[in-house]
């Protein structure tokens, strides 16, 4: 094993590739649960994104067309959640369950004819200037544009949720819906929207993967990141600032433990593979641990079903 | 304008029908679903529900099938249910099952190649223990630290699958298999074989076992105190808290029954129809199990009833594969379509139906 092989700008700017799926996905789950919706269905939104977006750039040859059609086929996905959830008031739990199950039979039916083919992937961007600095350059300024996007997308989510009247209503239909029921806001309204953004980023983040990152489509290759990009929702105790950190640790561990495997790392691969795993479940117990802060972070209602009476 | 109305009590007769409902549903668009991948509606619907049962060819062949899948999705979903009747989210039962088939199998294999009848129920002694602690996990993590058991017992299956990787082609890894991964195989070695109790009807040892929880279920459920806690503690978490139900030892209850059942049903399924210890023995029973659960109203009557159904959509599945042509995927996403369905009418039984405008209360 040689780890002096492991080049540590490359492992800054691959953290920031591997990182940017689960990101995409938590900060969409952060704003469906803002809204009081626990949707379980990220890994099932994120592969239908995956094989959607990889099957529009195929045909096509425009991965930012891939993007934009898988984001709509994520929302779309979400919308069917949306609907058995907020109208036909399902328990939320067992629906998103369905909704993963739903996606990964639907990606893998879609994507069987897709398997083991290559489709161009999105162009680095040359930032002028930015972009020819010493170290930080290669490291931070010479990603693709979804890198930007996601980074962007965070940054909107917390002005959105922070300084916006449509953030606080959100974040009130969240706290209790029957009290923003009674002011005479929309509660099934915002949550449809919330969960439909939501499924959007999930698309993107699986589109990345498919695109970017593998670029390929194999079946099953979320392999858990919409199930990590959930727990990362409960790490940043629903901050966005807090699911950037949060998502940026998880991609430097998977990337290491890339490395790692690269860097000769012959015996027990699979206890490398488990260890993102392992890791998500360490973090969740220590951050449920400190028991009297993490109760009072999580929207009142989250998982809870709204019937309007009156 | 229509608007739901709630009922004081879940209707009985919609929580028969709405199963039902569901399966006719998801056959209409599983036929739509059919017509777009290029094949005949009604030909997939009958080979998947029909052929399987009445074939004249296929069917001696593949009945027997139907209690061989039916067992593992029956004895998981028993266990499931109990969980979920209480408010416990265990979606981890495929790593459950995994690691209760290694322990089972590794139990057994330690004493390779001696004969002796109490092999096969010290390999069961020790998958049921597998499963259930694996199960312990999430479970003690949430009574002492208030951990989501949904997201830990599911990162736990991704463990549990590489660990089945690594022991597959480590330490069960058979000496004589010529290098390839998987273990010895336990279905041909006559101390840990899991046999067919009566020639010809798929009826081993673990859909005996099934059929046992079963009952035990429904006893649990409705005579004893223990069942009555779980239900009180799913539908009124706070009573029950007033009532003196502990929430840990409910936890701790619920996932490690989970636990122990999924265990058993994955040493049944390496010594006897998956025959050894390998990558994919799984099937995503644990998965599929969680449909089961749902399907058959997490009651253990209906569960059984659902347990078969969908082992018939796993033959019909694979005979459609054969015959048709059709995809294998296209069956997982009948089976996800048939949860989506069913939660979905499920409005039904806990609420009314109401046309018309409000009226003042």
């Amino acid at each position: 094993m040689d780890l002096g092989n492991i080049n540590p700008v490359l492992l800054v700017a691959s953290l920031m590739i591997s990182a940017t799926p689960i990101l995409l996905a938590a900060i969409g789950e952060m704003v469906v649960e803002k809204s009081g919706v626990l949707n379980l269905g990220v890994e099932g939104m994120m592969i239908t994104g995956a094989v959607i977006g990889f099957i529009v750039a195929i045909n096509t040859g425009s991965p930012l067309l891939g993007f934009v059609i898988a984001a709509v086929a994520g929302a779309a996905l979400s919308l069917s959640f949306g609907v058995l959830t907020q109208i036909f008031l399902s328990n939320q739990v067992a629906t998103g369950l369905g909704l993963t199950l739903v996606g990964l039979g639907l990606s893998s039916l879609l994507g069987k004819p897709y398997e083991g083919q290559k489709t161009a992937t999105l162009p680095k961007l040359d930032i002028p200037i930015l972009g020819d600095l010493p170290v930080v350059g290669r490291m931070l300024f010479s990603h693709d544009i979804m890198v930007y996007v996601s980074l962007c997308l965070i940054l909107a989510v917390w002005a959105f949720l922070k300084f916006t009247r449509a953030g606080l209503i959100l974040r009130a239909v969240g706290e209790s819906h029957d009290s923003a029921h009674a002011l005479g806001y929309k509660v099934v309204r915002v949550r449809l929207l919330a969960i439909m953004f939501g499924g959007a980023c999930a698309g993107l983040g699986g589109a990345y993967l498919s695109l970017v990152r593998v670029p390929q489509w194999t079946e099953g290759m979320t392999a858990g990141a919409g199930w990590i990009a959930l727990a990362i929702v409960v790490f940043a105790s629903w901050r966005a600032g807090r699911v950037l950190i949060g998502a940026y640790l998880f991609g430097g561990i998977s990337v290491l433990q890339l490395n790692l495997q690269a860097a000769g790392m012959t015996w027990g691969v699979q206890y490398l593979s488990m260890s993102p795993y392992l890791i998500t479940i360490l973090v969740l117990v220590f951050i449920s641990s400190n028991r009297s802060r993490s109760s009072h972070d999580a929207p009142a209602n989250l998982g809870q079903t709204f019937h309007a009476t009156r | 304008m229509i608007r739901l109305e709630k009922r004081p009590q879940p209707s009985r007769a919609w929580t028969v029908a709405t199963p039902i409902l569901a399966v006719i549903l998801t056959m209409i668009f599983g036929g739509i679903m059919f017509s777009l991948i290029g094949t005949s509606p009604f030909e997939a619907i009958r080979t998947i529900f029909w052929d399987p049962l009445f074939h004249p060819q296929f069917a001696a062949f593949s009945r027997p099938q139907l209690l061989v899948k039916a067992g593992p999705l029956i004895l998981i979903a028993i266990g499931l249910s109990i969980g979920f009747r209480a408010g416990i989210w265990n979606i981890g039962a495929e790593g459950q099952y995994i690691i209760g088939a290694i322990c089972g199998a590794a139990a057994g294999l330690a004493l390779y190649p001696m004969e002796s009848a109490l092999i096969l129920p010290l390999m069961i002694v020790a998958g049921a223990l597998g499963g259930w602690a694996w199960a312990m996990i999430p479970a003690l993590l949430k009574v002492r630290f208030g951990t989501n058991e949904i997201l830990v017992s599911l990162m736990l299956v991704y463990v549990a699958e590489n660990l089945l990787a690594s022991v597959s082609s480590g330490i069960l890894r058979n000496p004589e298999g010529m290098g390839f991964p998987g273990s010895r195989n336990l279905s041909q070695w006559s101390s840990s074989q899991n046999l067919e109790l009566i020639p010809n009807t798929g009826m081993h040892l673990g859909v005996l076992t099934a059929f046992i929880a079963v009952i035990l279920a429904y006893v649990l459920l409705t005579r004893h105190i223990q069942g009555y806690n779980i239900r009180l503690t799913g539908e009124a978490p706070r009573a029950a808290k007033f009532a003196g139900v502990s929430p840990a030892r409910t936890i701790l209850f619920c996932l490690g029954t989970a636990g122990v059942l999924a265990g058993m049903a994955g040493l049944f399924e390496v010594t006897g129809p998956a025959g050894q210890v390998s990558i994919d023995f799984g099937s995503g029973y644990g998965f599929t199990a969680i449909i089961v659960a749902f399907l058959g109203r997490l009651h253990p009557v209906g569960i059984l009833l659902a347990g078969l159904l969908m082992a018939l959509t796993y033959i019909g599945g694979e005979l459609a594969q054969l015959m048709l042509g059709v995809p294998g995927a296209s069956i997982q996403l009948f089976q996800g379509m048939l949860l989506f369905f069913l939660l979905g009418v499920d409005v039904l039984t806990n609420y009314r139906v109401r046309f018309g405008a409000s009226e003042v209360a």
